[in-house]
């Protein structure tokens, strides 16, 4: 038997653990947000020179109104799968995100994880809503509702090597046949030395065929929607993208993403790079690259229908629908995308902005590599777009990324076009 | 007839002494109240994921789990057990992967084991040593070896042509890509198989091995008919412990081959394709299922795994 004081002496101990697991589950399901004085914000985003920008600007919004600003960055990947996680959650302890818009705007607005912000933009003139350009505040509107502010703008260009085109009398390329051309005579695979470096992964190539895709006349997807990776056009931009990574690309390109293709390019082994101009800034680091002196910019070469590259908005910033301080993250939003800011992130971390007056300012373009700048002021024949637009996108990736694979495996494109055609269909259909 | 109502004698029985309501309600419940930490640790952390994956598995949840969903019963399950696409061979590879590994390294974590048993000046340096690939994270692992194997500018292909040999495309390669994250794998974790059986090495008695070489056993016979019998139970506990970590392997082929485990899948296992079905597509009902196919086949390998061991303790 237990005599009573035993008890009493255990009962003394179990007690106080109960009632404390009993409070910390308590205060686990409390709403810690405070919809009065905000004191604090917290912004996660993924890493971009954007984010690298906000780290001084945050400092200066907390010196300004007091109000700290917590960062929290993530790689891409990383960065969607914490989003997945907090916002199925509802969780309201982050206030302000940044986004691909094209990757997850469908989705995350249809999931109600993204906050209304059409009467934000248009509530305060001096900040100007329209002078953001078109292409980016289509970008971030979806059926006639604002979902965020673009914050980085980003075009297809084409890197080479200005020393040995010049070496080799080669006239910089202006059509897709003389890129592939001048990546022939440059090949030299013998010595370590390739044509042409771009992404060849399945995946992460989808965004950089697009714009051969739209220079040879076609599209991921018609006018309503439907799938057209199966038209000749189509069928034509993959044998070529593909043919020129088989031909003159380095080995193993089908494992390349953008930080191992430029990681090529940087170490001087590869002529030509096709890829974001927001990755200037990598080549021009002389602790990680090779290709300071002798890196120049040129606009995306001609295809059979033109050129075509895409011109998209890779950063967004929105507000969470279940933060309980909106008010507060749209100031916060408002003062960094400001002109002024807008033009310090250009001039400081060469941030390319959504901003037209920040383009025509030649203060802070100046930063910026002036090749790259007349690019960017020339948006002729540019297309909003680099990968399908559907609310499952990263399926339709792996769906419309495998005909590219199979061109640079010396396959048969057509065939598994068609196929990919077929299953991309049925992926939209699902959708309806 | 009259009967009389026992009146209820208001001194006789006394009554039990109450005290606080609460303090008597926990005397009763002692054993409860004693285990409830455990029991709701246990409930919200394992009973509970469990139990939603299950519930989800059912359905077709997609994008988010607040989004209105249904019901289809088995449909998921039905659908991954017919896709000979992605499924049959993530499974294959899964179980490839697992074997492989498994075998190299519980073959060379023996050698090194019984090399280390010995007493040999220096001996504490070199387990330092071997111990080092333990401590490493794995997915910096996985983005040095990427670096070590880039076909191109990597070292190993230095290293290839220095010694007069082709160089390989390693993980970039189709056919050579699960094989070289097998070799990372043999790479960082033999040294945990060594550090086990040398455990197991040193609490072997030596009566036995002194009685076979004074009959005169050479050292294979000693080593096959009395070391390797009695080291067996060790073997297998270390066997089971990399099986189940080599099935569930992440990290590294994450690290070295991405989302989608490399642009042909060649190197999606199981786990990959769960992880790419509900963070990539968003698929949660679909993941549920194919995560509880995952779960069975892992249970299943466990328990013969564990057959075979008791069977070979009992001989």
């Amino acid at each position: 038997m237990i005599t009573r004081s035993r008890r009493s002496r255990r009962l003394a101990v179990a007690a106080p653990l109960v009632l404390a697991l009993t409070a910390g589950m308590a205060a686990c399901s409390s709403d810690s947000g405070d919809s009065g004085e905000v004191s604090s914000l917290t912004v996660i985003a993924a890493n971009s020179p954007w984010t690298e920008g906000l780290k001084s600007l945050a400092s200066a919004y907390k010196e300004e109104t007091g109000i700290t600003v917590n960062l929290e960055f993530y790689g891409n990947e990383q960065l969607n799968d914490t989003l997945k996680v907090k916002l199925n959650a509802q969780s309201s302890d982050f206030d302000v995100y940044g986004y691909q818009v094209q990757d997850v705007m469908r989705e995350f607005s249809r999931n109600g994880w993204l906050a209304d912000m059409s009467d934000y933009v248009t509530s305060d003139a001096d900040w100007d809503w329209n002078d953001f350009q078109q292409s980016a505040r289509d970008a971030v509107t979806l059926d006639g509702t604002v979902y965020g502010v673009p914050v980085m703008t980003e075009r297809h260009i084409m890197y080479y090597r200005a020393d040995l085109l010049d070496a080799a009398g080669i006239a910089v390329p202006t059509t897709l046949d003389e890129l592939a051309d001048a990546a022939a005579q440059l090949n030299d695979p013998a010595n370590g030395f390739y044509g042409i470096a771009m992404r060849g992964a399945k995946v992460p190539l989808v965004t950089q065929f697009s714009s051969f895709l739209y220079s040879y006349g076609g599209d991921f997807q018609d006018e309503d929607g439907n799938a057209t990776v199966d038209t000749p056009e189509a069928k034509a931009a993959y044998a070529f993208y593909g043919g020129l990574l088989k031909d003159y690309g380095p080995p193993g390109a089908t494992n390349m993403g953008w930080p191992e293709a430029s990681a090529i390019f940087a170490q001087g082994n590869a002529a030509f790079y096709l890829d974001a101009d927001s990755q200037a800034y990598t080549f021009l680091d002389p602790a990680s690259s090779a290709v300071v002196d002798t890196v120049a910019y040129g606009a995306f070469p001609a295809g059979p229908e033109g050129s075509h590259p895409y011109s998209i908005v890779p950063q967004t910033v929105g507000i969470n629908e279940f933060s309980k301080k909106k008010d507060a993250a749209w100031d916060f939003i408002k003062w960094v995308t400001n002109e002024e800011n807008s033009k310090a992130l250009l001039a400081d971390e060469t941030v390319p902005s959504a901003r037209d007056s920040v383009w025509a300012d030649d203060t802070a373009t100046a930063g910026f590599p002036q090749g790259l700048v007349d690019i960017v002021r020339n948006s002729e024949g540019t297309v909003g777009h680099d990968r399908p637009q559907l609310e499952q996108v990263a399926l339709a990736r792996e769906i419309v990324g495998a005909p590219a694979i199979t061109a640079i495996e010396g396959g048969d494109v057509d065939s598994i076009a068609d196929k990919a055609n077929t299953d991309f269909q049925k992926l939209i259909d699902g959708e309806k | 007839m009259a009967t009389t109502t026992p009146q209820q004698p208001r001194y006789a029985v006394p009554r039990p002494r109450r005290g606080s309501g609460l303090t008597s309600w926990a005397d009763r419940h002692i054993k409860w109240l004693f285990t409830a930490p455990a029991i709701v640790f246990v409930a919200a952390l394992i009973v509970f994921p469990i139990a939603y994956t299950v519930f989800l598995s059912f359905t077709d949840s997609a994008s988010s789990v607040t989004r209105p969903f249904e019901f289809v019963g088995f449909e998921n399950y039905a659908r991954w057990l017919g896709d000979g696409e992605r499924f049959w061979p993530a499974v294959a590879r899964t179980a490839y992967f697992t074997v492989t590994a498994l075998v190299i390294e519980l073959g060379l974590g023996l050698a090194i084991a019984l090399l280390l048993r010995k007493a040999f000046r220096g001996q504490s340096i070199v387990r330092v040593f071997i111990l080092l690939p333990l401590v490493a994270t794995p997915v910096a692992v996985g983005m040095m070896w990427l670096l070590i194997f880039e076909p191109s500018i990597g070292f190993a292909n230095v290293l290839m042509k220095s010694l007069g040999l082709p160089p390989q495309l390693w993980l970039s390669g189709t056919d050579t890509a699960l094989n070289t994250i097998i070799f990372i794998d043999v790479w960082q974790w033999t040294p945990m198989v060594v550090l086990i059986l040398l455990a197991g090495l040193s609490t072997l008695p030596e009566e036995p091995d002194e009685a076979a070489r004074v009959d005169g056993a050479n050292a294979w016979q000693r080593f096959r008919h009395i070391t390797l019998p009695l080291l067996m139970p060790t073997l297998g506990a270390a066997a089971i412990l990399r099986a189940i970590d080599a099935m569930k392997t992440f990290d590294i082929i994450y690290a070295t081959k991405g989302r989608t485990g490399g642009s042909n899948n060649e190197a999606e296992t199981l786990n990959m394709l769960a992880y790419n079905e509900s963070f990539g597509n968003s698929q949660y009902g679909s993941a549920a299922a194919l995560l509880m196919l995952f779960l069975m086949f892992i249970v299943i390998i466990l328990t013969a795994l564990t057959i075979l061991r008791s069977k070979g303790n009992r001989v």
